[in-house]
């Protein structure tokens, strides 16, 4: 019998939705670490019931959470993120150099092959690796020795590492993305990196197609097709077909091409999602109507999908990691918003309904597909 | 005996329900506190203080005997009501944020 289990991360906890294949009846367990901010929870590929999950407060600190029973029981391993050597500094919002500090772990990638590597992206920017099921954290360190380091500056929300996409073809090649550094990949398992945003064009800094400066909100691949790449910039949607070495504006159509989350359809590498958000100073909603745009044409032509959505007086966000999609025979989109509601839809995005409607701000939507 | 009281989601991160109770061989500081604290439920390492810099968290705050010592070196002898286990050291999450 297969099934899904959505792993959601709120300001206040951990939310863990089952359903079988029907996707149609739900159960919420949770909260987990109640009151802490949950900024992600994946699950292992090699191993469904292996899941981490990235636990963090203002008052104390950074947390890594793991558990070998899908969730029932968690146990906390290692939190020490230490920079490699002498951290030295980034730019700060001035302009003046600021010190490399660890603040929290933004995103957790497991490994896709063994459920005990797994890299977590943090603020600042910087790409960990764990070997031992999280035991112990060392930093891949040439990301941020590459050269452009000292004059990456952070975006509104932090100077963090939020994406970590992981080649299934190539085990060496990884993608990450910064706020507000850009885009880079490494083809030699993370040991060197290289700054890809060529073809990203961004008005609001000094040199608008500059190396490095970009604010890259989330990258998404499909995974049967890996050299692809689509791209939530701060502004613009971005397709890139030959791993990020060359991108191209594909928003074509969008009614504002704002926005945090992407994600491609597990089983047909053209169609995309994005949700259209209204400006970078007005996170919420276009006309206060929710709307997922889909794209069947890898990008330009865009349909909006608002069966289920709410179509008034929706001021809510959907943040960057808060979408995905799962890889039963019909492809289940879902995605989280800083209202608390879940989203769900059985059908590639046609109909939608909500899971949960009242939780607290969601940061984070992963999706795990069991058979 | 030493005597800790923790903050609720600590108390959770540790695994333990009321005090905290401690024996501390030598001068009784913060710093041998949080030292035993952190050898007996290693969970807690990194939450009260940074790591590297051993720094208290901004928004930790350690109180005894009505008084904040949270500004006080972390060398600093505690006071004897804390040392002798009559009074309890207070690990404080500050009132700030929402």
């Amino acid at each position: 019998m297969s099934g899904v289990r959505v792993l959601v991360g709120t300001r206040k906890g951990a939310f863990i939705l089952t359903s079988d294949g029907k996707r149609k009846q739900w159960d919420v367990s949770g909260p987990h670490f109640t009151g802490w901010e949950i900024y992600h929870v994946k699950g292992s590929p090699a191993d469904p019931d292996r899941l981490y999950a990235s636990q963090s407060s203002g008052w104390f600190g950074q947390l890594i959470q793991r558990s070998s029973d899908g969730g029932n029981t968690w146990e906390p391993v290692d939190n020490k993120f230490v920079y490699d050597g002498v951290p030295g500094t980034h730019q700060w919002y001035d302009g003046t150099p600021h010190p490399w500090e660890f603040k929290r772990v933004w995103h957790i990638e497991p490994s896709l092959t063994d459920p005990d590597t797994v890299y977590a992206g943090v603020e600042d920017a910087a790409l960990f690796r764990s070997t031992d099921g999280g035991k112990s954290w060392a930093e891949l360190s040439g990301l941020r020795k590459h050269g452009s380091g000292p004059h990456w500056q952070p975006g509104a929300g932090g100077m963090c590492l939020h994406t970590i996409l992981l080649d299934p073809k190539d085990p060496a090649r990884i993608y990450i993305a910064i706020s507000a550094a850009g885009a880079f990949r490494s083809d030699d398992a993370g040991a060197t990196w290289k700054p890809i945003n060529r073809g990203l064009v961004s008005p609001h800094i000094p040199d608008p197609d500059a190396e490095v400066g970009h604010c890259v909100h989330r990258i998404a691949m499909n995974q049967s097709r890996p050299d692809v790449l689509f791209m939530q910039k701060h502004w613009h949607v971005m397709r890139s077909d030959d791993r990020g070495d060359h991108w191209y504006k594909v928003s074509g159509n969008l009614p504002t091409d704002f926005g945090f989350a992407i994600d491609v359809h597990a089983h047909e590498p053209e169609t995309v999602y994005v949700v259209p958000i209204k400006s970078d100073s007005e996170h919420f909603p276009l006309d206060g109507q929710l709307r997922v745009y889909r794209s069947k044409t890898g990008g330009n032509e865009w349909e909006p999908l608002t069966n289920g959505l709410p179509q008034k007086d929706c001021y809510v966000n959907v943040l960057r990691d808060a979408m995905a999609v799962d890889s039963l025979d019909s492809c289940g989109v879902y995605f989280g918003t800083t209202g608390g509601q879940v989203y769900a839809s059985a059908d590639a995005g046609d109909n939608w309904a909500p899971i949960v409607r009242d939780l607290p701000a969601v940061l984070s939507v992963e999706v795990q597909t069991l058979s | 005996m030493i005597r800790v009281v923790l903050p609720a989601h600590l108390r959770i991160l540790a695994k333990v329900s009321g005090e905290v109770e401690l024996e501390i061989a030598g001068p009784v500081t913060q710093r041998t506190i949080l030292d035993a604290l952190e050898a007996r439920y290693p969970p807690l390492r990194g939450t009260l203080r940074e790591y590297g810099t051993l720094r208290r968290r901004p928004f930790v705050r350690f109180f005894a005997c009505e008084e904040d010592l949270s500004h006080e070196s972390p060398d600093a002898p505690l006071p004897e009501a804390v040392a002798s286990g009559k009074e309890p050291f207070l690990v404080v999450g500050a009132i700030a944020g929402g």
